[in-house]
């Protein structure tokens, strides 16, 4: 079997150890760095991503699965140093302020990484202002923010509209997701997407990076 | 009445097919080898790292009506609104299961366990409910040795944020119940620290006065409907005391 198809089935598996030990295989046997983490990791993660959303597995599979991916990424990471780890867009995330739930927004930056994103996690209780500086400054294409409380949503809002009152609402897209909000709300608030799962976030994303770039 | 409850950890775990609801695993679901793994050292962790405890402290209604009433933020129409009024007895209460299973937690993400990290957190959340459960029967059976429930009569708990309760009633409640004495805090946004904790009022009276339909307008954006299986035990359909499977 090719390397990196046995990569991506032992990350299938969520076998952390193998895929460590497979990648450096790999790395050894001068396959790019690149064709690695995308044909074999990102390869790996989403079939998981598409049996998943197919009802075929359930989220702990999909979470053994990430760490595999995780991994492997430790493997690549010192190989990618000047160029930094290659990605397909970048999204800072966070819980937003006032919230201390962050289950939902690491599922969702789980997802992001094994989608090939880069992800700048700024844990929870997260200002508006905070989420803008880092979005510009980073050069990130989505905001992403996640609240569990109804009496937080507010500031999804503030930070929707402070975004569009520094001119930033073309370059950077904002996507919503936790247990209260809606479809409706995302609508309401002006925000670019609404994610009702992980997988859907992901999807979300892709879009909204296409559209921003 | 103010009491301060203390509850063993093996009596707050949860059973397993509360646990995979929250993972989104349907029950009767067939589990790999790696979930159950994963589902029993959960528990373990559970076991090892939960705290709980509660604080129970009976209400008149004139002074629940303060307490509900809070800063004024409810919306107009709300079941609870009706129900408290025709109360037999209210307690309000908190419960926890401590804050170092919220670390375990954050540890486990921070080194890339997720699948642990994410089925603690859902064993956490599922046994927080099942002390308020525990909570709640304890009430009940203490209305019953003082003569005042019988077949007829139930408890149902309420808690700010659902139905219609404004999240901001959690300060007259804390003011009121003071579950500070038990370690749980109240956060600028009415979040309670440890995380995993439940407030809320518990409501004694005739099964009769929880009947309501779910059509107020904020039922619509409640994703858990967690009232109607609540109110189908409390009717006795679905009733069981005995614990099945617990994880």
């Amino acid at each position: 079997m090719d390397i990196l198809t046995e990569i991506s089935e032992r990350l299938q598996q969520g076998d952390d150890e193998r895929v460590s030990e497979l990648t450096a295989k790999a790395v050894e046997q001068k396959v790019s760095p690149k064709r690695i983490l995308d044909e074999g990791l990102i390869g790996g993660m989403n079939v998981i991503g598409e049996k998943y959303k197919a009802h075929e597995i359930f989220l702990p599979q999909v979470l053994l699965a990430a760490k595999a991916m995780y991994a492997g990424m430790d493997v690549l990471r010192p190989l990618f140093v000047k160029e930094g780890m290659p990605n397909i867009g970048k999204v800072v995330i966070g819980s937003v302020q006032g919230d201390l739930h962050d289950i939902g927004k690491n599922l969702v930056g789980i997802m992001l990484k094994g989608a090939g994103f880069e992800v700048i996690d700024l844990g929870n209780d997260v200002a508006p202002e905070r989420f803008i500086r880092t979005a510009e400054r980073e050069g990130a294409n989505v905001i992403g923010m996640s609240a569990l409380l109804t009496t937080t949503m507010p500031v999804m809002k503030r930070t929707v509209e402070l975004l569009k009152g520094e001119g930033l609402a073309g370059k950077i897209g904002i996507i919503i997701g936790g247990a209260p909000v809606s479809e409706e709300f995302a609508q309401q608030i002006g925000a670019d997407a609404y994610g009702y799962d992980s997988t859907n976030a992901v999807e979300s994303v892709k879009r909204l990076v296409r559209a921003k770039t | 009445m103010r009491e301060i409850l203390e509850i063993a950890a093996d009596e707050a775990r949860p059973d397993q097919d509360s646990v995979l609801e929250t993972q989104g695993i349907p029950p009767g679901a067939e589990l790999s080898k790696e979930v159950k793994g994963l589902l029993e050292r959960a528990s373990d962790l559970f076991l090892e790292s939960s705290r709980p405890g509660a604080v129970v402290a009976d209400a008149s209604i004139p002074e629940f009506e303060v307490v509900y009433k809070g800063k004024g933020l409810n919306e107009a129409d709300t079941p609870l609104d009706v129900i408290f009024r025709k109360a037999d007895g209210l307690a309000l209460f908190a419960v926890t299961v401590g804050q170092e299973v919220t670390e375990k937690i954050d540890r486990l993400f921070k080194t890339n366990d997720f699948a642990l990290g994410a089925m603690l957190d859902s064993v956490a959340s599922a046994g927080t409910d099942r002390a308020a459960d525990i909570v709640e029967k304890q009430y009940s059976d203490l209305l019953s040795e003082q003569g005042k429930t019988f077949r007829s009569k139930g408890v149902l708990r309420f808690s700010p944020g659902y139905c219609g309760w404004h999240m901001s009633g959690q300060e007259k409640l804390f003011e009121f119940l003071r579950p500070e004495d038990i370690g749980i805090t109240l956060l600028e946004s009415y979040l309670m620290k440890p995380l995993k904790s439940i407030s809320g009022v518990l409501v004694a009276g005739d099964k009769e006065i929880f009947l309501f339909d779910d059509s107020y307008p904020f039922c619509s954006e409640c994703r858990s409907r967690s009232c109607r299986r609540r109110i189908k035990t409390l009717l006795g359909e679905s009733r069981s005391d005995e614990r099945k499977g617990a994880v």
